[in-house]
């Protein structure tokens, strides 16, 4: 297995996500959102929302949270959690850049 | 029998003075009111505010056509008076109208004076005094650069700022050795100087014009004596007022440099009152609206037989130019019997002096901090002794009596009978008595009821603290509610902003309007989107990532993170061939739930994300636009079957409501907008619950509009009648070019008419044709941006990375 190794996998290119935008990567059963926001700065988390499982990758991305697109809860993209008044946590998902290349740590993934 | 009272002039002065005599007795005369500007009567101290963009002409209206109505008064607008017979009691209009009077008030104001130097008459030379002056500028500033403003006085600098403030380049040229020479002394017209010059205003002093040239009868440039010359595409001259005599004059009234009046406001004649900028009362003539007020309800009373004096006023005046704060009061001429005390602070912009006689203020000029400008007025005109606190009188009240004061407690410290409004002659105890005993909770209830603040709007800050200080928490000074956490504005004003300041990119508003979050937030940026797409349609490039998701995928979300698929089926009517693509899609797809909606048309519901290319491709193949059931925007037209089968229908209700339907699709709208059109008063389109719906009728079309039945339910109100079908499109599309023009972000139709007034919009649209035919030319404009099947461009490959995921890691793990 691949990833035992080398957890690092590519996922795409920075330009292919629009900058305020996200992208969706499948991982068998599950989805990952990838996000890009104004500065340029790369987020990754399981795309379900922790209130009702929306795919926050479909939200608005702002200042370095995400709306989730069903109840419009917001979720910090840096730590995956609910902000305000609404608690829970989504998953965060390890992401670097090398060079213009996104790679996601696939290890803590099921 | 009712007296006849007639007015000549319908300026700010008679304005207030109507109002006064309106409250004292409705009934006691038949108000005939000529006016020479072609309009209802308007907060002329604004007009600066509408130059520099932060208001509309709408936003000064102080008396609008339904005020005239509702008290039975006559006005006759573009009718200025020529003659007055005093013999016959008659007054005649230049456009031939003549009416008696019993009473008759002259208020004609001022006229601006023309300095007649070589090329004064050229166009681009204007003046500065009423609205057609204001649009007269705004329009220039769209097409030239150079404006020259003669005159550094206060309507001068205010002319100056505003035209600025449209981008334009602007020359303020003054006589007299330094600014504002007979408010301000020459400390502190240096500091307003550098003030202006900071905001990008040149200023020439101790320059005297010679004369203006012209290029083909039109403004070029302006020579000084010294032979400089500058560029000036526009030239405003703003060097006084001189009082409007000539009718009275040639009326055999007693006139020196105003019409004469004694203490009772009456001319030469017991039977004629001179009020406002034209009377000269006791060797005095006024050019600001506090006095001119104090002479209206002086004039009320007497009209009413109530014998009442005016005794003469003491004025202070304060700039209207934003972020520049000067106020002065009285007199402050150097002479021999007088003492000054003077504090003046140039690095932090603060000059602050008083001039005393005999002990008593006479004179104060503030300039940078002028917080304490009514309490030295207040002083000033109760003429105290302030012998005892003289070593601290310059520092202000709040250093009185020892702790210095925060600014409410120095409100609240203020007497009862503190002059807070200077124009409206408003004290303390009137406005904390009228916010107690008529249970006032806003700003407008206290301007309403007051009068205070509603003049020049300086006094405001004052007016919110006095209601702080009575209601405690349960007064929000920030009443405009902010649009969201990102910004203190609320959207009427970012609205407003947009249009002033021409700015056409969300970042571009963010930064100008001073956001606190760097990129804003899931409530406003959607709204930011919406307002440059309606305010620059050619220009502006829409945000898809401002967007909510539906609007950005053009298909609604589903709980399941599924999408829904409703296409267009124009006016309700579908077809075989229709349904047969459907059916094919549904089977194609295992599209898992096909249903027909509320809004005559069928949604497929269920889709996946990556499989909506693929769905669109074949609805579009058989001629299938978006039905944009997600979106802010035209949604349906709901018709009934109407002459075509139905033996009630009075007119094609089917064929109307495809025809607009095919008009109007695609545009983007504050709220989704819902139309429907019913053949006859049975109404089975249910027009009448609707955002904008018609009805047809035997003889036409009735128009509806507010309506609501989801939230909310609520009947529509009529907007009008008409006989074609060619109206019913002209009037329908100008009303929705209205609401796109005006609406708050996520308000429905039903909201912005409550806020705006449903009479205001009937007249708009019902009545003014030339508003009609440009709110109609404006929507067409930008459909032609707008009307682009956003399915068959996704089909075609934009946003394609919307539709599939980035990368797929599932074979790779397993
Ligand atoms: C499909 C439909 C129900 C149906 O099965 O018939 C429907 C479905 C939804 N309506 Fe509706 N409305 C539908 C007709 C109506 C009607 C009736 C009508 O249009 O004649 C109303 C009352 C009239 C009105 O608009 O006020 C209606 C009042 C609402 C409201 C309340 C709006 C309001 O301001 O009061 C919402 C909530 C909102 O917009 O914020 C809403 C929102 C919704 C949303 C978009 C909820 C959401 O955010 O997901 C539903 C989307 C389902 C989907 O994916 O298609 N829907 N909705 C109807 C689609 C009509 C169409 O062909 O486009
Ligand atoms: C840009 C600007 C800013 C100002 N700012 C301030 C301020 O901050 N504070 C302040 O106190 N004051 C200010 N003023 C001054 C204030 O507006 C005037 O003092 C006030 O409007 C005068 O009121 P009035 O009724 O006498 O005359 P106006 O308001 O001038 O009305 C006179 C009306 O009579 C009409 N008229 C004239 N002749 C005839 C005729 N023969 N027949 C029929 N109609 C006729 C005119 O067209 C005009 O509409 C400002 C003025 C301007 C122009
Ligand atoms: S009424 Fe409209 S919004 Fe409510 S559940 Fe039904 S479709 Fe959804
Ligand atoms: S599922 Fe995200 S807010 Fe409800």
């Amino acid at each position: 297995m691949n990833s035992a190794i080398e957890p690092w996998v590519l996922v795409g290119q920075l330009s292919d996500i629009p900058r305020q935008g996200a992208r969706c990567v499948k991982h068998d059963k599950q989805s990952i959102a990838v996000f890009r926001t104004m500065d340029d700065q790369v987020f990754a988390l399981e795309d379900k929302c922790p209130h009702k499982c929306g795919p926050l990758s479909q939200g608005i991305v702002h200042d370095g949270c995400v709306t989730c697109p069903l109840h419009n809860w917001v979720i910090s993209l840096s730590t995956g959690e609910a902000q305000g008044a609404d608690s829970g946590a989504t998953l965060c998902i390890p992401i670097k850049i090398e060079q213009e290349n996104i790679l996601i740590d696939v290890s803590k993934l099921r | 029998m009712k007296r006849k009272l007639v007015v000549i002039g319908n300026g700010m002065a008679p304005g207030r003075m109507l109002e006064d005599l309106l409250e004292q007795d409705s009934n006691a005369f038949d108000v005939t009111i000529f006016n020479a500007e072609p309009r209802v009567n308007y907060n002329r101290l604004m007009l600066s505010p509408v130059l520099s963009g932060e208001k509309t002409y709408d936003d000064i209206i102080t008396h609008n056509d339904a005020w005239y109505e509702q008290h039975g008064i006559s006005l006759h607008k573009e009718s200025p008076i020529e003659s007055i017979d005093r013999s016959a009691k008659t007054v005649t209009s230049k456009n031939g109208i003549t009416a008696s009077y019993d009473k008759l008030i002259v208020a004609t104001g001022s006229d601006p004076i023309v300095i007649p130097i070589p090329g004064s008459k050229l166009e681009g030379v204007i003046t500065y005094r009423d609205l057609d002056d204001v649009e007269y500028m705004l329009r220039a500033s769209k097409i030239c650069k150079d404006a020259v403003v003669i005159g550094g006085g206060l309507l001068g600098l205010e002319a100056a700022a505003g035209l600025r403030a449209q981008g334009m380049n602007v020359t303020v040229i003054h006589l007299a050795p330094f600014l504002m020479e007979r408010q301000l002394d020459e400390s502190a017209a240096r500091l307003l100087e550098k003030a202006l010059e900071l905001r990008g205003i040149q200023i020439i002093t101790k320059a005297n014009t010679k004369s203006i040239i012209g290029v083909d009868g039109k403004v070029n440039s302006v020579e000084l004596d010294t032979g400089e010359k500058l560029a000036a595409d526009i030239v405003c001259m703003a060097v006084g007022i001189r009082p409007s005599t000539d009718l009275a004059q040639k009326a055999g009234l007693a006139v020196n440099r105003g019409v004469l009046v004694s203490d009772d406001m009456r001319t030469s004649d017991t039977d004629i009152f001179a009020l406002g900028e034209c009377a000269e009362h006791r060797d005095k003539c006024y050019g600001l609206v506090a006095p001119l007020y104090q002479m209206g309800a002086v004039v009320a009373k007497n009209l009413l037989n109530e014998s009442a004096e005016y005794t003469g006023s003491v004025t202070a005046t304060k700039l209207k130019v934003n972020g520049v704060d000067l106020y002065s009061a009285g007199d402050f001429a150097e002479a021999d019997d007088r003492e000054e005390i003077v504090l003046r602070d140039a690095q932090a912009g603060i000059y602050k002096r008083l001039v005393l006689k005999d002990r008593r203020i006479i004179g104060a000029v503030l300039y940078g901090d002028t917080l304490d400008g009514p309490w030295f007025f207040d002083l000033l005109k109760k003429q105290e002794d302030i012998s005892d606190m003289r070593d601290t009188l310059i520092f202000g009240q709040a250093y009185q009596g020892g702790e210095p004061l925060d600014p409410m407690a120095a409100v609240a410290a203020l007497p009862d009978d503190a002059e807070i409004c200077g124009c409206n002659g408003i004290c303390k105890s009137k406005i904390t008595d009228a916010i107690a005993s008529k249970s006032l909770t806003t700003l407008d209830e206290v301007r309403a009821h007051t009068k205070a603040s509603s003049s020049c709007g300086t006094c405001t800050g004052l007016v919110e603290q006095l209601m702080t200080l009575t209601l405690g928490d349960a007064y929000n000074p920030n009443a405009v509610t902010p649009m969201c956490p990102c910004t203190e504005f609320g959207h009427s004003d970012v609205r407003r902003l947009i249009k002033a300041k021409e700015l056409k990119t969300i970042p571009d508003v963010q930064q100008a309007l001073e956001w606190k979050t760097g990129s804003g937030c899931a409530k406003c940026r959607p709204a930011l989107n919406y307002y440059l797409v309606a305010d620059w349609p050619s220009q502006y490039a829409d945000d898809y990532q401002s967007r909510f998701i539906n609007e950005r995928v053009h298909a609604n979300i589903q709980k399941d993170g599924t999408y829904s698929v409703v296409p267009r089926m124009w006016g309700g009517m579908t077809s075989s061939k229709e349904l047969r693509t459907i059916a094919d899609v549904v089977d194609k797809f295992n599209v898992p739930a096909v249903k027909v909606t509320g809004g005559q048309r069928i949604d497929m519901l269920g889709i996946k994300k990556e499989d909506l290319p693929g769905v669109w491709a074949d609805l579009g193949k058989a001629g299938f636009v978006s039905g944009q059931a997600y979106a802010k925007g035209l949604r349906t037209v709901k018709t009934c079957v109407g002459t075509n089968w139905c033996r009630f229908g009075t007119q094609d209700s089917t064929g109307l409501g495809i025809r607009i339907e095919k008009f109007m699709w695609g545009s983007w709208t504050p709220a989704k907008l819902k139309l429907a059109v019913s053949g006859c008063p049975r109404n089975c389109s249910e027009a009448t619950c609707k955002d904008i719906g018609v009805i047809c009728v035997d003889s036409g079309y009735e128009i509806h509009f507010a309506g609501a039945a989801g939230l909310d339910i609520k009947g529509s109100e009529v907007l009008g009648k008409v006989s074609t079908e060619e109206e019913v499109l002209e009037h329908v599309v100008a009303l929705a070019q209205m609401y796109r023009e005006q609406g708050h972000y996520l308000e429905r139709i039903y909201k912005w008419a409550a806020r705006v007034g449903v009479d205001e919009i009937r007249s708009q649209i019902m009545d003014n044709e030339t508003k009609r035919k440009a709110y109609f030319q404006s929507f067409v404009l930008s459909q032609q941006y707008a009307q682009v099947d956003p399915w068959c461009e996704r089909v075609s490959g934009k946003h394609k990375h919307e539709f599939k995921p980035m990368a797929d890691l599932s074979v790779e793990v397993v």
